[in-house]
């Protein structure tokens, strides 16, 4: 400390381990939140870890192709959110999102059902990170099916 | 570096850069914009409302790069005492939070076309308004510092290195939890935009950073000036001339 590098070495060893201390401590706390801190549950996890009958969780996944039907009523979709590794049937009374379309991204805010329905009260739509033109949506099946992997 | 710890060569350098960072920051931005607005093809899914992303992705990125700007001066202060350092934080922080809050608003717009929704509480958006309270909790830090005289007082450096911690959680947020946010469309050389949106988002980002780089050159030159006004009059009144 007698001289004035010496201080400024002192200093920027001790700046840099309580970095390394405080980047650690940021690391552990989101490790310890991986699981608490996310938006919704995927169709694998609630069939893995089904949240109880009546408590208010989101779902979130693929809208499957060609799964979406409307009840007679006219308000009331029906649909299955999957993962491609679970299933889950969705019925929802309501007006849904603009980008709510098969092969797309949703989340369901709702609780699960007795009967295995998921029953949503709110729903919205997730897009994925592609941003392409409108001539470029023709992709080929192929290119679709990498969309689905890749948006989980 | 030290050349620069001279107010005067830095003031003189600060001068000369301000106005040409301005008008090209500017000129920029209005081009982009126009491109943004008139020029860019509508979006498959989203039509129209994709054109915020012009606006809202350059002030996410501003908004994150000014508090690592933040965390950068404010180890240079803590352990070089550089005498610029802490001005330049203190500096960046306005336009900081004045781009996160652009972000969440722009953001927000968006998000009701796209998602259905306004807002929700996922990591995404939640870390990313932390990042703009931490902003205000870092200027109310700074202005109540120098009120009280300690214009070098070391505690704003400290929170700003302790606030960065929060920039990786808003950049891993959407790949870490399940969110409602995308994960990023633009990685290290990898772009899942198509070229007609990237090449105006990267003029805009350029022009928004150019403008930010201005504004806070000024507001440094303003922080100097008002500390050689400050400490002209103390000097005076310790000389006993009337003031």
């Amino acid at each position: 400390m007698n001289s004035p590098i010496k201080a400024k070495h002192q200093r920027l060893v001790l700046v840099l381990v309580a970095l390394a201390a405080l980047i650690g401590a940021g690391l552990l706390a989101a490790w310890a939140l991986r699981s608490q801190a996310s938006y919704f549950y995927l169709p694998a996890e609630m069939a893995a870890n089904p949240p109880e009958v009546g408590r208010a969780v989101r779902l979130g996944g693929m809208v499957e192709a060609g799964s979406i039907k409307r009840d007679t009523d006219g308000v009331t979709i029906r649909f299955v959110i999957t993962d491609g590794k679970a299933r889950v049937p969705v019925r929802f009374k309501g007006i849904v999102p603009d980008l709510f379309k098969e092969n797309s991204g949703a989340v369901a805010e709702g609780k699960r059902g007795a009967d295995g329905v998921f029953v949503a009260d709110n729903l919205l739509a997730k897009h994925d990170e592609k941003y392409v033109p409108r001539e470029m949506k023709d992709m080929t099946a192929g290119q679709a099916r990498q969309t689905v992997e890749e948006t989980k | 570096m030290h050349g620069f710890a001279n107010p005067a060569r830095f003031l003189r350098l600060a001068r000369m850069l301000t106005m040409p960072l301005l008008a090209i920051g500017i000129a920029m931005i209005a081009l982009s914009l126009a491109w943004g607005l008139f020029g860019a093809p509508p979006e498959k899914l989203q039509g129209d409302s994709v054109r915020i992303l012009f606006v809202h992705v350059p002030a996410a990125w501003l908004g994150m790069g000014g508090w690592s700007a933040i965390a950068v001066a404010s180890l240079v202060e803590l352990v070089w005492r550089h005498p610029l350092a802490g001005i330049g934080a203190r500096a960046i922080a306005l336009p900081g939070a004045f781009f996160a809050l652009l972000c969440l608003v722009t953001g927000s717009l968006w998000g009701r076309p796209a998602w259905g929704t306004w807002w929700v509480w996922d990591g995404r958006l939640t870390s990313m308004l932390v990042l703009f309270f931490l902003y205000c909790a870092y200027m109310a830090l700074a202005d109540a510092a120098s009120r009280d005289g300690q214009a070098n007082s070391r505690i704003p450096s400290i929170f700003g290195l302790v606030g960065a911690v929060n920039i990786p959680i808003i950049h891993y947020s959407v790949l870490w939890w399940n969110s409602l946010h995308q994960p990023p469309s633009i990685t290290m050389g990898k772009s899942e935009m198509a070229p007609e949106f990237l090449w105006g988002l990267l003029a805009a980002t350029v022009g928004f950073s150019l403008l930010f780089g201005a504004v806070v050159l000024m507001r440094m030159r303003t922080i100097l000036a008002d500390q050689q006004a400050e400490a002209r009059l103390r000097r005076r009144a310790m000389e006993g001339d009337d003031v």
